[in-house]
């Protein structure tokens, strides 16, 4: 019998992609765990425009006129302020989840461009120390690595109570990434699937943070800006309290932020997306008369210096990227493509950093995969990534008229759809109409 | 002895006073006196100084320690001596919740009771208990040595990896992948010389040995219901 392939209907609730993993499912009985971060479509600030400057405004002269990148980050309580030349941060990226020479390559690449990079679950390594200009160090459940030495000679601390990729989960570093250094630093046996709790093990609520804050300070003698970094779910209270508890900086990481082990379950079906997290952290701060007082970073799927750029408009002081800095060292990039397929996927598609198989020598400690790339290489690469990205911002914000990132507004946007108008609180273009607002 | 009232000064000048010491201090004797439950006092020491304090202390007291010796001479709050990385902390009443969390080195010894959590996720320290211990201790315990001369609470060591469990009462249960293990005279000889280093006493023959099966180790679906 012939096959009419115009009686071949797929089925909507079941598509191959969902066919093909309940039958990994059934195979293996063990829920996907990957990296990478979510794959789903979600309103994104691809869904914003800027309303370039015409005759009610004018523009400036790009190239010309001088559109200021500077921030100053932790001047609420910190003696130390940090005074970045860009506000484009890189996020906390895990020794163990990426490679010695990522590491090394990122900090040198925020060196050269005068911004901070953030250790990860597992502590500093000397590579990322030696190589930052500026480092934040993060304070995370599982305190893997975490000394008083190491807090000491950091330039910020962040205290992670969750993230975009996995609000409410701990971390996972399967064991073909635990190497004996891995291990060492984790003070953990080589070759585990480790897991990283998920709630720190000395406080569970907001007033005993503020208790842990004011320690993580009388350990530094109030000299370093602490951050708070919290994945989006419950934004407006989290940022809240996290202000509360007098955090100099708070960090918002959308549900669109990466991972390098994650259950697909959380990443795909757990926090919100960034768009709407933006709003809800500015009105919190906005609420609490502490707008620019504390400041406030964004991540999750940031990629541009237009994503940069309206999210700065939004209320934003800064923003974070962790995936798009990977991409930039040369995840999924078209190279060694044998690799690719050893892992079963495509170029593009990859997202197999639990592997530690990663084809481009980024998310391994494999010490062959890593010599792929080598610090000097990855960071002209990020370097030339981040000068893009401030040329594009600078870009957009000259068109808007402004002379700092930082002028830019919420009315320099206008939504596209109707669900980002919701979201973010900006007018779908057009109208005056922010959903949910004035009634309707 | 150097003597510091927090009647008249604040934590903040204590804790400064002490983190600026030269590495060759003679000033090595300190006291403190009305405590009142502060919080995050005598946190981040990194020189081999003594420290009594006289009365009841807050939250993260001797949090994060390095070579200092510190005695608290009453009860504390959560989280004593957290991270502790070397020296000695040592509480001569109870000790609330998450006594020596994630505590990489060092010997933390209380002489009461402590709370639920006590050493939960510790890494490479040491910590005596005079008495008995709250629910989840040792929780994702890594690596380092938890004795209890009293009881412990529920779920003891849960999903434990290589640190080990002396218990000389009753456990009331054990978490997921803890499991009691031979006491071999090499065990019996290591608890005798922690609980005299301790300064408690005890006979190390009537202690239990606890520790991981490692059947978590890896994670697999017929291992579900342990997660």
């Amino acid at each position: 019998m012939t096959v009419d392939p115009r009686s071949l209907r797929p089925s909507a609730t079941f598509p191959p992609h969902i066919l093909a993993e309940i039958h990994r499912a059934a195979d293996q009985g063990l829920y996907e765990i990957r990296g990478f971060g979510a794959k789903r479509k979600l309103p994104t600030f691809d869904d914003l425009v800027f309303l370039g400057a015409s005759v009610s405004r004018y523009p400036l002269e790009g190239y010309r006129e001088k559109c200021a990148t500077d921030v100053w980050l932790g001047t609420r309580f910190a003696k130390k302020p940090i005074h970045l030349k860009i506000p484009i941060t890189i996020a906390g990226m895990s020794f163990g989840a990426l490679g010695a020479n990522a590491k090394e390559a990122i900090g040198r690449a925020c060196t050269e461009m005068g911004t901070s990079s953030t250790t990860g679950d597992g502590g500093m390594t000397e590579e990322e120390r030696r190589s930052s200009k500026t480092l934040v160090y993060q304070v995370l459940p599982s305190r893997y690595g975490l000394n008083p030495d190491d807090l000491r000679r950091c330039d910020a601390i962040e205290v992670v109570i969750g993230q975009g990729a996995k609000p409410g989960g701990g971390g996972m570093l399967l064991g073909m990434k635990i190497t004996k250094r891995v291990a060492k630093m984790r003070a953990l046996p080589v070759g585990i699937d480790q897991r990283s709790a998920c709630r720190h093990p000395d406080w569970t609520g907001p007033d005993d943070l503020t208790i842990k804050i004011q320690e993580l300070r009388e350990i530094t003698n109030w000299e370093k800006p602490i951050y708070v970094k919290v994945g989006a779910t419950r934004t407006r209270y989290d940022v809240a309290l996290a202000v509360k508890a007098g955090a100099d900086v708070v960090v918002v990481d959308g549900m669109q932020g990466g991972t390098a082990a994650t259950q697909d379950v959380f990443i795909e079906h757990v926090g919100i997306p960034t768009l709407p997290a933006v709003r809800l952290a500015v009105e919190a701060l906005q609420e609490l008369d502490m707008h620019r007082k504390v400041q406030l970073i964004v991540s999750g799927g940031i990629r541009s210096g237009a994503d940069a750029g309206k999210a700065i408009a939004m209320g934003a002081d800064a923003v974070a990227i962790g995936s798009a800095t990977m991409v930039a060292l040369g995840c999924n990039k078209p190279v060694h493509i044998e690799d690719y397929h050893k892992l079963g996927t495509e170029p593009g598609m990859c997202h197999h950093c639990h592997t530690g198989r990663c084809p481009v020598g980024v998310t391994t400690q494999d010490p062959e995969l890593q010599k792929r790339l080598s610090p000097e290489q990855g960071a002209r690469w990020l370097r030339n990534y981040l000068s893009v990205m401030v040329l594009e911002l600078q870009t957009v914000a000259r068109a808007c008229g402004k002379s700092h990132v930082h002028n830019l507004e919420p009315d320099d946007l206008v939504a596209l759809t109707v669900e980002a108008a919701a979201m973010a609180g900006i007018p779908l273009a057009g109208t005056s109409w922010i959903p949910g607002r004035g009634g309707y | 002895m150097i003597t510091v009232d927090l009647a008249a000064e604040t934590v903040r000048d204590l804790n400064q006073r002490l983190h600026d010491l030269p590495a060759d201090t003679n000033e090595r004797a300190w006291r403190v006196v009305n405590p009142k439950g502060a919080h995050a006092l005598v946190a981040g020491l990194d020189r081999p100084v003594d420290v009594l304090i006289e009365g009841h202390v807050g939250y993260y007291c001797a949090g994060m320690n390095k070579h200092a010796s510190v005695v608290i001479g009453g009860h504390c709050g959560v989280g004593v001596a957290e991270n502790i990385m070397s020296g000695e902390v040592r509480v001569k009443g109870n000790a609330s919740q998450s006594a020596g969390a994630s505590g990489q080195g060092g010997l933390l010894v209380i002489e009461g009771d402590a709370s639920a959590r006590c050493g939960i996720s510790m890494k490479g320290v040491d910590i005596v208990v005079g008495g008995s211990v709250g629910h989840m201790s040792a929780f994702m315990a890594q690596t380092g040595n938890l004795v209890v001369c009293g009881d412990a609470g529920q779920s003891l060591g849960d999903s434990i990896y290589e640190a080990k469990l002396y218990v000389q009462g009753k456990v009331e249960s054990l978490g997921a992948d803890c499991i009691e293990k031979a006491m071999t005279p090499h065990h019996v000889e290591k608890l005798g010389r922690l609980l005299a280093r301790a300064g408690v006493k005890g006979d190390p023959n009537k202690f239990k040995r606890y520790g991981s099966a490692r059947k978590l180790y890896h994670f697999h679906v017929d291992h579900a219901d342990a997660y």
